[in-house]
């Protein structure tokens, strides 16, 4: 049996190509300022990686053309973006839809891990700490980026809502009303 | 019948909670539960805000302290069943009998159930852990048939539950040692079956190598689903010919087989899987609920849609079905 397989939409090359040619500086700086909201809001995803909260972490995108070093730094986290040789302790690689929805609680880590839409190799104990912290913190980029954004929010969510719809990626938690 | 279902984490348990769980298991974050994971399980803080949570939704939590205490060190596991009570849970699931004994005398009012890894397979052995220490229900090894499931419960007041999905053992459940041999952490000792600390996948040339231990149980092509490298599930060379020597990695679904499990007497549905996401354990739940409520209701079960969250991507209806006898 094989039916019910997850479909991983992947960003579009027309979009992905230029991003090989842009600099990364800016996109770092914004993603560690992000990755600084987020570990302000949720201390215990941090507590959550236990003995791993001072690994490294490259989450490869691999329909971008670069990848991501997270350093949780226990706490006070640090992101760089790279490309070519981008050496963690632990690597994660599959299509950007699928980190986002790892993070929004939309896809199971492992139904991906078993199809091969996500790779790991390195530390695994780390990445599965990563897995479970993150999982653990329903986080919701969205909301992040609206709390970032001041007058800018309810603009940026109409943003936000377009991009998901369009593109078929997750950039929000799903809503989770009680069924029963 | 009562769902009961799987959190690894405080989230994984509102999700359960929500998506129609009767009733939720969990652990806490120490060597004290089958499913000492990095990054999983419970603070005493959080067990409480779970059960809380649980509770003002009515459903009920499980707290699983089910490995075996180390000698020297029993003050660990009898803490977590004082922990458990002070939390409100509304049963502990434990495997040892020393550990029983401890519980049923110094926390009388905290309802027993037997563990899976006790591995208590008749009726005998059932009642005597009733009689001894007051255990109300067993969770069944999943080496039994439907049949002797239900001779079983033809036989003993204390209540049955039986797993419907996710991870299979291929040992007598909770004594299985292979792991220790590989890696020097076993499943009763440590709450770990191939610790993710001694796991490494390594792409080649050849395909995707499972490693454990430093000893590569399985390799895979590029279009196959990824395996878990635990030994028993291992694909291996011997004799010149190549093959999984023990098990097939395959997961339980025995959704279909719910009417009967009811007939058989069963009181309780298990879900494995306190190791995996919010996601997982919400679809999951969603879906035994409305299998569940169909079965109570003399509607049809659903067909499932659930082979992709399962190891190896395919599923088995296990020993519930004998079908090799």
């Amino acid at each position: 049996m094989n039916e019910n397989l997850v479909s991983i939409p992947r960003v579009p090359s027309v979009l992905a190509r230029p991003l090989g040619l842009a600099p990364l500086a800016p996109l770092s700086l914004s993603l560690n300022a992000f990755a600084r909201a987020v570990a302000r809001n949720h201390p215990g995803l941090f507590r959550r990686l236990g003995d791993h909260a001072h690994s490294t972490f490259v989450l490869d995108p691999t329909d971008l053309p670069f990848a991501i070093l997270l350093e949780p730094r226990g706490g006070a986290p640090k992101v760089s973006v790279g490309r070519g040789a981008v050496r963690g302790d632990a690597r994660i690689a599959g299509p950007l839809a699928a980190f986002l929805g790892l993070v929004h609680g939309a896809f199971d880590g492992d139904a991906l891990f078993f199809s091969r839409d996500l790779v790991i190799e390195g530390d695994t104990a780390a990445a599965l700490a990563l897995r479970n912290a993150i999982d653990d913190a329903e986080l919701d980029f969205a909301d992040e980026a609206a709390r970032l954004s001041g007058p800018f929010a309810a603009p940026l969510r109409r943003l936000i809502a377009l991009t998901e719809r369009r593109m078929g990626i997750c950039l929000s938690r799903p809503p989770e009303e009680a069924a029963w | 019948m009562e769902i009961v279902c799987p959190a690894g984490t405080p989230a994984a348990l509102r999700a359960a909670v929500k998506a129609g769980a009767h009733t939720v298991y969990c652990g806490f974050a120490d060597e004290t539960n089958a499913r000492n994971f990095p990054g999983l399980n419970f603070s005493r803080e959080e067990m409480q805000e779970g059960v809380r949570f649980a509770h003002a939704h009515g459903a009920k939590v499980l707290v699983a302290i089910n490995t075996y205490p180390r000698a020297g060190s029993e003050t660990l596991w009898r803490q977590a069943v004082a922990d458990a009570e002070t939390a409100g849970a509304d049963a502990v699931i434990l495997a040892d009998p020393g550990l029983l004994d401890y519980a049923a005398q110094s926390h009388p009012d905290l309802r027993r159930h037997l563990s899976v890894q006790a591995a208590a397979a008749n009726a005998d052995i059932i009642n005597f852990y009733a009689r001894a220490f007051g255990v109300k229900r067993v969770v069944l090894p999943r080496v039994l048939s439907v049949p002797e499931i239900a001779a079983i419960n033809a036989e003993t007041e204390v209540e049955t539950e039986v797993f419907v999905f996710g991870g299979l053992c291929v040992m007598a459940e909770g004594r299985c040692s292979l792991s220790s041999y590989a890696t020097g952490q076993s499943p009763n000792m440590n709450g770990v079956c191939s610790p993710a600390s001694h796991v490494e996948y390594r792409e080649t040339g050849e395909g995707l190598d499972a490693r454990l231990g430093g000893y590569t149980i399985h390799r895979v092509g590029r279009d196959e689903p990824a395996p878990y490298p635990t030994l028993c599930k291992g694909c291996f060379t011997a004799g010149g010919k190549t093959g999984h020597l023990f098990e097939d990695p395959v997961s339980l679904n025995a959704e279909q087989l719910i009417p009967q499990l009811a007939k058989a007497g069963v009181t309780a549905l298990k879900i494995e899987g306190r190791q995996r996401s919010r996601s997982y354990v919400a679809q999951v739940v969603r879906n035994f609920r409305t299998a569940v409520d169909a079965q109570a209701a003399g509607r049809p079960i659903p067909q499932g849609m659930l082979a992709s969250l399962s190891e190896g991507q395919a599923t088995t209806t296990g020993a519930y079905k004998k079908t090799w006898r």
